[in-house]
């Protein structure tokens, strides 16, 4: 390269920028410009209370027709408890949530946990082999020929059906039930991550060629940022299947779990505490579900 | 340097599952060291896929390239292009987005203090060192081009290539865009290469206007010297006519001799 002809951009900015300043006319003293003073901060608006408890107001009235219509229904029911009886036993509940009587016999907070931490396990491992087997898939056709046959064939498959291989293998209900979430959850990271690698625009991978970058800091760079909205969709489509499937396989296998608990108190004929457990099991799904929404969105850019 | 970009010879067959689509056919084409060449002609005439080319983002059926008399067999940071479409990566601020070119052209040799040196003055060299820390889908098209049009140049590059980089703008936009790029290459004498379909501007810019004709199977139609004087200034040559006349040079060669398709089966 002739670097003396060629000006480099460092030097030709400095010439551009003392061109500038030659150019400038010098501000003229004593007035202040008709836009924002400089000592003005942007001010942020006070919390909008109102707008909050308007955007509460419809779920609420939602949920308290719900409930108008069950205690309608139950009015004169013998079997079928009131939203009155269930809301006093669900004080009773989470009075103590934690307690601990035996293996069997755990408070709900203990039951919610434990469930959480076989569908955290369970999730984890999906995630750790589901993504990476993805990534390859997407960049690589060979292996995407290879595998999406097995996919197709193996996805529509119910969890709880693998659940008796899990019990074969694992001889034990914990790493049974952990299986189950495995096999359920892995199938939308793979094929969401998957999608994502293909979905890489290409004017991305051209930037990555004229910048001659190494495979790794591709992978890095731009395959990551780029595929990681999809990760997070194929994760949260993950979780809502999750969380359903613990639920059923706990049922089977017992043991401890919000999933044993439903069973355990049917078996008791406590309706009370089944319906309080369908609450329970639908704010955690829903918390879950938000939290990674929450996450998605951090993640994810407006791109024009 | 006479050829400093070599073209010789050059064909483009796509092979689609459709069957095989023959874009260019005998390219011959030199470029001198510090000339700022347009490529102009109708949509589908294998502009791009020349650009391209050059870039070493496709690999010609047959003939050969050259840049600085090696062979073009790859992509380089020494034949930087800006795309059509800025192509910044989103989650990257603008600082970024430049450093990622600085880095890997200048990161072996120099330290961190002046890679960071090297980005600024990139982003100032285009108006946009006050947006070092914006994301792209912060700020708007215009400004997203100049950051494109910034890590291209601040990598350096032998070549700087660039593919219909104003289209997607409006037309104050380009016209301010086109400015800068004059005053920016007038500076930093780069060997230029674009491709435009906007007569106004390929006149405005270049120093070789490379017409080609209509696809499929396109070649260079006719190429036509542009001697106007530098620095260019667009509203005094409005009313020159050597301006006028090289503007209807290009117009009868796209308009009347290789009209759009439509019009010659007709």
């Amino acid at each position: 390269m002739v670097s003396a002809v060629f000006h480099t951009p460092l030097a030709a900015s400095a010439e551009l920028r003392a061109q500038k300043l030659a150019l400038e006319k010098p501000p003229v003293v004593g007035s202040e410009g008709p836009l924002v003073p400089p000592s003005a901060a942007v001010k942020r608006p006070p919390f909008d209370w109102g707008g909050m408890l308007l955007k509460a107001l419809f779920p609420l009235v939602g949920l308290g027709l719900l409930v108008a219509l069950w205690a309608l229904a139950t009015i004169n029911s013998t079997t079928f408890p009131s939203p009155l009886e269930t809301f006093k036993a669900a004080a009773v509940l989470f009075a103590d949530p934690f307690y601990s009587k035996g293996p069997n016999d755990q408070g709900i907070g203990w039951n919610i946990l434990f469930s959480l931490e076989r569908v955290a396990v369970g999730f984890g491992l999906a995630a750790a082999v589901g993504i990476p087997v993805g990534f390859m898939i997407g960049r690589f056709k060979v292996l995407n020929d290879m595998v999406s046959p097995l996919i197709s064939l193996l996805r529509p498959v119910s969890p709880l059906a693998w659940l008796p291989i899990g019990l074969l293998v694992f001889k034990a209900a914990n790493p049974a039930a952990i299986w189950t979430i495995f096999i359920c959850s892995i199938w939308p990271m793979i094929i969401n991550t998957a999608v994502g690698v293909q979905r890489v625009p290409v004017d991305y991978l051209n930037v990555a060629r004229v910048l001659n970058l190494s495979e790794w800091t591709i992978i890095k760079k731009i395959l990551f940022p780029a595929v990681l909205p999809y990760m997070l969709t194929g994760v949260r489509l993950s979780v809502g299947t999750a969380w359903l499937v613990i639920v059923a396989a706990e049922m089977l296998t017992g043991g401890v779990g919000i999933g044993f608990w439903v069973w355990d108190e049917w078996n008791n004929l406590n309706v009370k505490h089944i319906i309080i457990a369908i609450f329970v099991i639908g704010v955690v799904g829903l918390v879950l579900e938000t939290a990674l929404v929450a996450i998605a969105k951090r993640f994810s850019y407006d791109d024009v | 340097m006479n050829n400093f970009i070599l073209v010789e010879n050059a064909e483009m067959t796509f092979h689609t599952k459709k069957g095989s689509f023959h874009a260019l056919r005998d390219i011959n084409l030199s470029v001198a060291k510090g000339e700022f060449v347009t490529l102009i002609g109708h949509s589908g005439c294998g502009k791009s896929t020349l650009l391209n080319l050059i870039a070493g983002l496709t690999l010609p059926t047959s003939g050969a390239l050259f840049c600085d008399n090696r062979e073009i067999a790859a992509p380089s940071p020494e034949r930087a292009v800006v795309f059509q479409n800025h192509s910044l990566l989103p989650w990257l601020t603008c600082f970024q987005n430049v450093h990622l070119g600085v880095e890997r052209v200048f990161g072996a040799t120099e330290s961190k203090a002046q890679l960071n040196a090297r980005t600024k003055a990139a982003l100032e060299l285009v108006d946009m060192g006050h947006a070092a820390t914006k994301r792209p889908h912060e700020i708007s098209g215009g400004m997203k081009q100049r950051v494109g049009i910034a890590r291209a140049l601040a990598m350096e590059p032998k070549v700087l290539l660039m593919d219909e980089p104003f289209g997607a703008l409006d037309a104050l936009t380009r016209a301010k865009l086109q400015d800068e790029l004059l005053k920016i290459v007038l500076r930093t004498h780069s060997t230029v290469v674009m491709v435009t379909h906007d007569v106004d501007e390929a006149v405005l810019l270049s120093d070789r206007l490379v017409m080609m004709t209509n696809g499929p199977a396109a070649t260079i139609g006719e190429i036509v010297s542009v001697d106007l004087p530098r620095p260019r200034n667009r509203v005094e040559l409005a009313a020159d006519t050597r301006y006028v006349n090289y503007r209807k040079e290009v117009l009868d060669f796209l308009y009347t001799r290789h009209g759009h398709v439509e019009k010659q089966a007709a």
